[in-house]
């Protein structure tokens, strides 16, 4: 029924992700605001163990799709398509990760539905009303999204986990498979090496706010004056000026110290996303609106050129 | 083989700005090239220089403003532009698929072999129009390419996406292919006085959406912002006052409170 969402769940090296789990709470929202079921479905990898993690309260119906080992967007994009078609599912849920964006796009194409991506709030009364943010986090918006047939992708860590043990009934669904244009041949784990920073107690991490790659002594400085690990954010990695075993966020390493500073670092959710779960957060930015004083504990409006030598003072 | 860039000028918030309905003040919006795309004018260029691309075609959608922020791919090494606009888009948001339906069209005009564009656009972010494109012409696709080998004898493009938590994925793709490349791929390069000069020599074909053989009906988003606002401050930090010299001793404070830190 068109009321029906199907979310689909999201799982790699034998480990479902925790999206998946949010991506059911908000298939449920949406399901329960449209009076239909909450279908889940899971491809590739160990089927049969996925389902019975994700049989979870609220969920009604559970299609697994043996197919493959790991993430293949050709069997994705052909699985979910043909069990939105037999379902009939007006709401497709899909987590907005990496891989979630290599298919949900295609797929919307090819069920010839609208997609909206990067939802961090979801509701349904005549049509959905999907929220989401733009300019970098600094603005939020309600996006409407016309008819009743749509794709969704949700972003991590902005729906509480499904939880408990439900009674959906699991049923293998088969499905046909277009001849694939893409292979993947392999995974690489990169960011190995001398420094683990998520075995750190103190993290000073440097953000874009650093400006120049020769301005990095002062935050060595700082850090060896703490006794603490350096890190960083993303553009410090890109442009090569630290290695990526020091990148901390989505695409390098999450990390849980005691203290994390963080200096010149805006805040993407990409980057919090790494150090939320920090003890307690420290940040130094000139900026007042920049997302990280939202997550921070202490927090300094100023310029890290005189805040970060006169700290390090302090400490030496 | 032709390599085509797409490019999009994105914009900015200032620190301060003001929201008027469902858009930011125009005052307030500062304007520049999609970061994410930068870095497909790079991986492009070096193709070219390679030899592997014949030619280089940027295609923007966006008004006459935009001209600048395509100067710049031409003046790193495009060889001409395609910029479509059209009183259709003065109006409202344009949503992936409207999106795809204008590329689609200038895609069959310039027949590309590979298509390379930013994983997402900084200002809207909705990280999907690649792939929907791919889609739409047929093309083979991946997401999210940090690495990137072309065999073009053997038709594929050897590609390394990056997943979460610092894990990469080894993927052949065969051409013809939209790739969407993430940041740190390469490093791109400014443009010289040289390529600037060049540039303004480059022809940059202006196109509406008749000339792609298409019609207003065609391009209706459905998608529409019905509300913007500034999301409501949840900081409950202790900001620390005071000059340099002050807010460091206070938060040395704080900091050897800890416990962790001596």
């Amino acid at each position: 029924m068109t009321e029906d969402a199907l979310v689909v769940a999201e799982h790699r090296r034998g480990e479902l992700r925790d999206v998946s789990y949010e991506a059911i709470t908000a298939g449920r929202e949406l399901a329960d605001a449209r009076g239909g079921d909450c279908h889940v479905a899971v491809i590739a990898g160990d089927v049969d163990a996925f389902a019975e993690d994700l049989n979870r309260e609220g969920v009604d119906a559970i299609h697994v799709v043996p197919n493959g080992e790991e993430f293949d967007h050709t069997v994705y994009q052909a699985a979910v398509r043909q069990l939105a078609e037999r379902i009939d599912a007006g709401s497709v849920v899909i987590p907005n990760s990496v891989n979630g964006l290599d298919y949900a796009p295609a797929l919307a194409e090819d069920l010839g539905v609208p997609i909206a991506t990067d939802a961090i709030g979801v509701a349904y009364d005549d049509g959905l009303s999907v929220t989401r943010e733009m300019y970098g986090s600094k603005v939020e918006t309600t996006v409407d999204v016309t008819g009743d047939r749509f794709v969704v992708t949700v972003r991590g860590g902005e729906w509480p986990p499904a939880e408990g043990v439900g009674d959906a009934a699991v049923e293998t669904a088969e499905v046909d498979l277009p001849e694939p244009g893409a292979r993947v041949t392999g995974f690489e784990e990169v960011g190995g090496g001398d420094v683990d920073i998520a075995d750190a107690d103190v993290l000073v991490s440097v953000g874009r706010g650093i400006g120049e790659e020769e301005n990095l002594e002062l935050v060595e400085a700082l850090a060896d004056a703490l006794g603490a690990t350096l890190s960083a954010s993303r553009p410090i990695v890109d442009n090569g000026w630290l290695p990526k075993n020091r990148q901390v966020g989505q695409s390098g390493k999450v990390v849980t110290p005691d203290v994390y500073i963080a200096v010149g670092i805006s805040g993407a959710v990409q980057h919090v996303a790494g150090m939320k779960g920090a003890d307690t957060i420290v940040a130094i930015n000139t900026d007042p609106n920049a997302p990280i004083f939202d997550i921070a504990d202490y927090g300094i409006v100023g310029d890290l050129f005189d805040v970060v030598p006169a700290l390090t003072a302090e400490f030496e | 083989m032709k390599v085509l860039v797409t490019v999009k000028e994105v914009a900015a918030v200032s620190d301060d700005f003001a929201i008027e309905g469902t858009a930011v003040a125009p005052a307030d919006l500062e304007y520049g090239l999609n970061e994410w795309d930068d870095y497909a004018i790079e991986a492009a260029a070096q193709l070219a220089e390679s030899g592997i691309a014949e030619e280089v075609v940027a295609v923007t959608i966006g008004p006459e403003r935009a001209e600048e922020t395509i100067r710049t791919a031409l003046a790193k090494g495009a060889d001409r532009a395609v910029r479509v606009w059209d009183d259709a888009f003065e109006t409202g948001f344009a949503d992936v698929n409207a999106k795809a339906t204008v590329l689609e069209a200038v895609v069959a005009d310039e027949e590309p072999d590979l298509i390379l564009g930013g994983v997402q656009a900084a200002d809207t972010g909705f990280g999907a129009t690649g792939v929907a494109l791919a889609e739409r012409v047929g093309f083979e696709h991946a997401a999210v390419v940090n690495d990137l080998e072309i065999d073009s004898g053997a038709g594929v493009a050897h590609v390394h996406r990056e997943l979460e938590g610092g894990i990469e994925e080894l993927t052949d793709v065969d051409l013809p292919a939209v790739l969407t490349v993430q940041t740190g791929l390469n490093e791109p390069r400014y443009a010289s006085l040289r390529g600037i000069r060049q540039a303004q020599q480059k022809e940059i074909a202006a196109r509406e959406l008749a000339d792609l053989g298409l019609a207003a009906a065609d391009v209706e988003s459905d998608l529409t912002i019905a509300s913007m606002s500034e999301p409501e401050c949840e900081s409950d930090a202790e900001l620390i006052e005071g000059d340099a010299a002050a807010a460091a001793s206070r938060l040395a404070e704080v900091l050897r409170e800890t416990g962790v830190v001596a």
